[in-house]
């Protein structure tokens, strides 16, 4: 406020700092973009991932998007996206406001909810493996017959797993997304509230949702594009199983891939996944809205 | 096949063109377990109790006695192998030694130039050649080329039994699967699973429809299907042979969740020996592991073992078996000399010495040398070890394991087709439509 900026400072300032984006820029090239480019041209070849690669033209992108599997697999990655973005959201969101408290105790939970997000996705999912194995898992362990379901071997059964494992891993991020976001917002307007009579559900509902509209576009961005890759927990879990019953775009594209042989088709997916994140992303970033990078405080 | 290589690596090296990524990718690799110091070579294997402390000790002894030319082992989890491998050689990053299950992945790695041909190598050591099982020899190699030397065990698939639950049934052991069809509702009535499968697996489900097959129409069923021959799975025989299984299936044959248990983790052992299960069709290395984790389960003799029992007019000689003729080691064809040449040496002098047998022996697996018989009646396990020696040297027909027979892409569309077919998402006739569509693949 106090400082006087003149033009030319500004100027000159921009134009040394430049140089700051380039190690970004050349990690984004170099990991981002050329691989990406390698994955295009990959999908009009055929190649086992060992021998010669040879040109294929349309033949695979034909194949794969006349396969029955791609429709499938498509509808896997939009249910496991849509339901574990509504499961995560609310849980979040409350779990968020609940720490954003100053309290001794809350300090002490939020610690302990965090723990989840410390562990590889790999190790939990050979954790719940073993827990929820029906015969020497946590139902016979504790001689709880509901738990020995065939949790894996059914298709409903084993998405609603998925959907559970990747809410209690990620939970924890979002709710400290949450709880930055209901920190940033000023007590004052609390303090209005009280003094107009709103309770603590109606403060809720009509000041710290509002507010927190940005942070909710944010946490659902990560949520909705992480969700189009999530692949290790599912891959160790079930393998897409039961059949094809959690076969997500990012799996089947390894699988065909790496197990198969078949890196054109597998490349072919690859470019839908990218086409399909993009599209969502720019998707998200209009919902939110022109001023969507703009504060709601007062007074900014 | 030069050119297109040289298409292939100049294909790499556009994909990691920027200098940046090129040395990040390059110290990757050479940390990487693909990689070895001068004057060592690399081998993989997998892990695993009890083969990984054998697979072990004969590197270990080799490398005392060739203190100038070392091996250096890296272990891997089976399934996990399965695409390291492949990755690893594609990215010229393979072990000088690479340890493989021959079949359709060895002729993978054979026509892409990526391993040695050793047949000039057996012919100049007629002795190697002679001391193993000529019947190792054809999944090790492409037409008339050996491309790997065969090692360590032979693994025949045995229908294994818990005699215990048997006796407490008050059942006897079945001989024909019309007596296996009639033991399965007297088991579920008792409160155990009639069979044992870590269904998630997948390939522990084919190794049924492998038995089926040859139990039905004979190894010729599987043979024309490898052969490349069109509408091969459409066989009559072969239809037949599938809905038997999804009788199996739906008449609870096998325990209840399969789909969620996995074998690599032993649980589908360990509802055999917990007498939670009555049977189970597994590869004869599981002796082992079932001796090992199973308390007094095998030392007390309730661990019973046969050959997969006939079908009533089938065409198969019940003698058959399937599973994996042996194991086998082929030489990376990017190694250097000097590694190339160890990696020969431990060929010739480091694998299956008589110290390495006696450990097979012990852990209840057959090593696949000639005359080896006369040394199996001393072991503990001795009835065991003449059985497996008897099943592969007197079957009539030892078929590779399909999935390892087959070319990588057939055997993952195998094994997901297997999948559905044993959770009755598609009927036999839409399985062998889809297992037609990639004949040949």
């Amino acid at each position: 406020m106090g400082t006087v900026i003149t033009p030319s400072r500004t100027g000159r300032s921009t134009g040394s700092l430049a140089w700051l984006v380039l190690p970004a820029l050349v990690m984004f090239v170099g990991f981002g973009i050329i691989p990406l480019v390698g994955v295009v041209v990959l999908s009009f070849t055929n190649w086992d991932g060992i021998g010669a690669i040879t040109p294929a033209g349309f033949a695979n992108w034909a194949s794969v998007l006349t396969d029955p599997g791609l429709p499938h697999a498509l509808g896997v990655t939009f249910l496991v996206m849509f339901l574990s973005w509504a499961v995560q959201t609310p849980l979040s969101i409350l779990l968020g406001v609940f720490i954003a408290g100053h309290q001794k105790y809350r300090a002490v939970l939020a610690v302990l909810y965090f723990l989840p997000l410390l562990l590889s996705s790999a190790a939990i999912a050979i954790a719940y493996k073993a827990l929820l194995d029906p015969n020497f898992g946590l139902g016979a362990g504790l001689g709880l017959p509901f738990l020995s379901q065939n949790w894996l071997g059914r298709p409903a059964l084993a998405m609603g797993v998925v959907i559970f494992i990747v809410s209690w891993q990620f939970i924890p991020f979002h709710s400290l997304i949450y709880q930055g976001g209901v920190r940033q917002i000023p007590k004052s307007m609390y303090e209005a509230a009280e003094i107009d009579g709103a309770g603590r559900v109606k403060q809720f509902f009509f000041m710290t949702l509002p507010q927190l509209k940005n942070t909710i576009i944010t946490s659902s961005t990560l949520m909705i594009v992480g969700s189009l890759t999530f692949f290790d927990l599912i891959f160790v879990l079930t393998g897409g199983g039961p059949s094809d019953a959690t076969r997500v775009l990012a799996l089947d594209m390894y699988l065909r891939g790496f197990r198969g042989s078949l890196m054109g088709p597998a490349s072919v997916i690859a470019t839908i996944l990218v086409l399909i994140g993009l599209a969502l992303a720019l998707l998200l970033q209009r919902l939110g809205g022109r001023g969507g990078a703009s504060s709601q405080l007062e007074g900014a | 096949m030069d050119s297109q290589h040289t298409s292939r690596r100049s294909f790499l090296a556009l994909a990691a063109a920027t200098p940046v990524a090129a040395t990040a990718l390059a110290s990757c690799g050479s940390s990487g377990p693909g990689a070895a110091k001068a004057g060592e070579a690399t081998v993989w294997y997998l892990s695993g109790a009890p083969q990984e402390t054998i697979r072990q000790d004969a590197v270990d002894a080799f490398n005392e006695a060739n203190p100038d030319g070392k091996l250096a082992v890296t272990l891997f989890q089976n399934d996990a192998y399965k695409t390291k491998i492949k990755t690893a050689i594609g990215a010229n990053q393979a072990p000088t030694i690479i340890w493989t299950w021959g079949g359709g992945g060895l002729k993978t790695y054979a026509d892409a130039g990526q391993v040695e041909d050793l047949t000039s190598w057996f012919a100049e050591n007629p002795d190697i050649k002679d001391k193993l099982f000529a019947t190792a020899f054809p999944a090790g190699s492409v037409g008339d080329k050996i491309y790997a030397m065969p090692c360590e065990t032979v693994s025949p698939i045995v229908l294994f039994t818990n005699k215990a639950v048997f006796a407490q049934v008050g059942v006897e052991e079945p001989t024909t699967w019309e007596e296996i069809l009639a033991l399965v509702p007297k088991f579920n009535a008792a409160g155990i699973a009639p069979f044992s499968l870590g269904g998630q697996s997948r390939w522990t489900n084919m190794m049924w429809l492998e038995f089926m097959f040859d139990r039905v129409g004979g190894p010729e069923v599987f043979d024309a299907v490898f052969n490349g021959e069109a509408d091969a799975w459409s066989n009559p025989a072969s239809l037949q042979a599938l809905t038997m299984i999804q009788d199996l299936v739906k008449a609870n044959g096998f325990i209840n969740g399969f789909q969620s248990i996995t074998a690599d983790s032993n649980a589908d052992q360990a509802l055999l020996y917990t007498g939670k299960a009555a049977m189970m069709l597994h590869g004869a290395w599981t002796y082992g592991s079932m001796k090992a984790d199973g308390g007094d389960f095998v030392s007390k003799g309730d661990l019973g073992y046969m050959n997969f029992p006939s079908v009533a007019g089938g065409k198969g000689d019940p003698s058959n078996t399937v599973g994996n003729p042996s194991s086998y080691l082929a030489i990376s064809s990017k190694a250097t000399e000097e590694q190339k040449t160890i990696a020969k040496n431990y060929f010739k002098t480091g694998l299956l010495t008589d110290k390495e047998n006696e450990a097979w022996i012990a852990s209840g697996s057959v090593p696949i040398v000639n005359g080896i018989d006369s040394k199996l009646a001393a072991s503990d396990d001795a009835e065991w070890l003449k059985f497996v020696y008897d099943t592969s040297a007197n079957a009539a027909n030892f078929a590779q394991s399909w999935d390892q027979a087959l070319s990588p892409t057939a055997a993952e569309e195998l094994l997901n087709n297997i999948e559905q077919l044993f959770g009755l998402g598609i009927t036999p006739e839409q399985f062998a439509t889809n297992m037609n569509a990639v004949i040949g693949k």
